[in-house]
């Protein structure tokens, strides 16, 4: 490090890089260190009791497969906003292209009672859904329709830039070529996007799997049926039972980490494929 | 890791209809007219229900009985109690990470070290955390049985279920936001202009003031709206750490709850049409800074 600094003039390498250092260490490194220290506390035999007890996998299965359907609900009607924003001129678009973040402004406690509201048997949806037997607020489906809620921006705003500087020549090419347009899009179009895609999905799969504002409300959470696995880390510490929401919370953890390698290696593959940094 | 979506935003070619209009044009770049149709109506079906109807559900259902109510809700104590803490976790997290962002950005931007990327990937962790880890983390550090539980009944000091506790768990899910703008805005406007500052003579501070901040002021600004935002709103780490003290340690999200399991829909959703206002207010400010990045010429 010092040699590399030799060849600056600018001042405070040392200030600013030892207090990112420092703040990194105490807010986010040493408490997350603590996870895990804390795991150590007890036996194989106990933790494995804990993480793999039916009420808890019967979370994880909540928990990843509405995540899962989720991202993918929202890589399909993502992929569609995108292309529809971008491509398209229509009355209102710069409103809908502002609002198509609010999920990431609006707090996730007000989502999560706007959509119960919006889904219980006598709400908007709700009123319509009922009489046809399908039941969202209070069952596993309302987990989904929060987890497609929070996840909706990123297959948008990942897939949407790389649209923006797609140039036209590519598709000229392909249709003077003889390509009619779906096989315009299938062949040249989407192979470009599916990296970014792909990332968007992953993105949206990963805050999927740790939200808890916005599913608590709408969820119901009826054991084995409707319970996410962060509220089953909430349960345990609402017992006072600390050994056991730090066992479930090792296990989210380390899935959410190697799910932060594989969004790493994704955005590399889409900056290789677009010459675009994530 | 929604900045690392948003971030895109600012660097791309306009947002707008000007743009569009270059595809619908071109044989080459357009649909059939019914694929076209196709394509709005589910993108815009989609985005009905999921966006705009939860929104409005929020106002709708805040004034159903009546401004009366809704003003009675927003005049009580514990309401305007929460509001202050709000208020206040907001005022400490956004600038302490402001500090950092600005730190951190200039340390990766602005000099090459070994294990950069590396850093770059820690400080984005905070993202791919769940709020209810966060709120468990502390617990287990500064809880009456963690790490320095001991010690900080010894000497009366409440950080779990007490305001240092919303702090701290605030912090760290707002802790990217910042440092994740700057970041690759700061690496891509370069060195050169701030060396040239020092060989002229400029001291640190002098070319700090008067060179990096006039350029990276409207990334400053993104980020602090959306670091703001996420302050505001957070639920879940929060609630871990809070303790639900009414009037104490109840901010607005931790308000809205409680109105809420005590079936008090009017008043939960009079408190969270403020926090709906907040993120309206947000996005609009986003906007507006998008608008002015990408100004032709900027």
């Amino acid at each position: 490090m010092a040699k590399s600094r030799s060849f600056s003039v600018l001042p405070g390498f040392g200030l600013s890089l030892g207090y990112t250092l420092v703040y990194l260490s105490l807010i986010v490194l040493i408490p997350l260190a603590a996870v895990f220290i804390k795991t150590t506390e007890l036996s194989w035999e106990q933790f494995w009791n804990v993480v793999s007890s039916p009420r808890v996998v019967a979370s994880y299965k909540l928990s990843f497969g509405a995540s899962l359907l989720a991202a993918a609900i929202n890589a399909v009607f993502g992929m569609l906003l995108a292309w529809a924003l971008v491509r398209y001129s229509f009355p209102g678009k710069k409103i809908i292209d502002a609002l198509v973040d609010l999920p990431f402004a609006l707090p996730t406690a007000v989502a999560g009672i706007a959509l119960t509201a919006l889904y219980a048997p006598n709400g908007w949806l709700g009123q319509y859904l009922e009489p046809l037997g399908i039941k969202v607020a209070f069952a596993p489906l309302g987990v989904l329709v929060a987890l497609v809620f929070i996840g909706l921006p990123f297959v948008v705003r990942t897939v949407q830039p790389i649209l923006e500087d797609l140039e036209t020549e590519l598709e000229e090419a392909a249709a003077s070529l003889g390509a009619n347009r779906w096989q315009t899009f299938w062949y040249v179009v989407f192979p470009i996007l599916l990296p970014a895609l792909l990332t968007g999905f992953a993105l949206a799969f990963a805050r999927a799997v740790g939200e808890y504002g916005s599913v608590i409300f709408i969820a119901g959470n009826i054991p084995m049926v409707s319970e996410i696995t962060p509220l089953m880390i909430i349960t345990r510490l609402e017992q006072y039972d600390y050994n056991g929401a730090t066992a479930i919370a090792v296990v989210m953890l380390v899935f959410s980490f190697v799910l932060l390698l594989a969004i790493n290696g994704l955005q590399a593959w889409t900056a290789r494929r677009t010459g675009r940094t994530l | 890791m929604s900045i690392v979506i948003s971030k895109q935003a600012m660097v791309t070619a306009v947002p707008g209809s000007a743009s569009a209009t270059r595809f619908e044009k071109n044989r080459a770049t357009r649909e059939p007219l019914w694929v076209k149709r196709i394509i709005l109506g589910l993108g815009l079906t989609f985005f009905t229900i999921f966006l705009l109807m939860p929104l409005l559900a929020v106002f709708v259902e805040a004034l159903r009985k009546g401004l009366e109510v809704y003003w009675h809700a927003l005049r009580d104590p514990d309401a305007i109690a929460a509001v202050q803490l709000t208020l206040l976790a907001a005022a400490i997290s956004v600038p302490l990470n402001l500090v950092f962002g600005i730190a951190a950005a200039w340390s990766i931007a602005k000099f090459d070290f070994r294990g950069k990327q590396i850093l770059i990937t820690l400080i984005d962790l905070p993202f791919s955390v769940s709020p209810v880890i966060v709120g468990l983390m502390y617990v287990l550090v500064f809880g009456a049985s963690g790490w320095f539980g001991n010690w900080l009944v010894e000497n009366d000091i409440k950080i779990i279920f007490a305001v240092p506790g919303i702090v701290l768990a605030t912090v760290f899910v707002t802790f990217p936001f910042i440092a994740r703008e700057l970041i690759p805005l700061m690496q891509a406007q370069g060195r050169e202009e701030e060396e040239a500052a020092v060989v002229l003579g400029a001291r640190g501070w002098q070319v700090f003031w008067y060179i990096t901040l006039p350029n990276i002021k409207w990334g400053l600004l993104y980020g602090v709206i959306l670091c703001n935002a996420r302050a505001m709103g957070e639920f879940g780490a929060v609630s871990v750490v809070s303790g639900h003290i009414r009037g104490l340690t109840n901010t607005m999200p931790l308000h809205v709850e409680i109105l809420y399991n005590e079936y008090q829909f009017s008043a939960a959703f009079a408190v969270a049409s403020l926090l709906a206002i907040l993120a309206v207010f947000t996005l609009v400010i986003k906007s507006w800074v998008e608008y002015r990045t990408h100004k032709p010429g900027h």
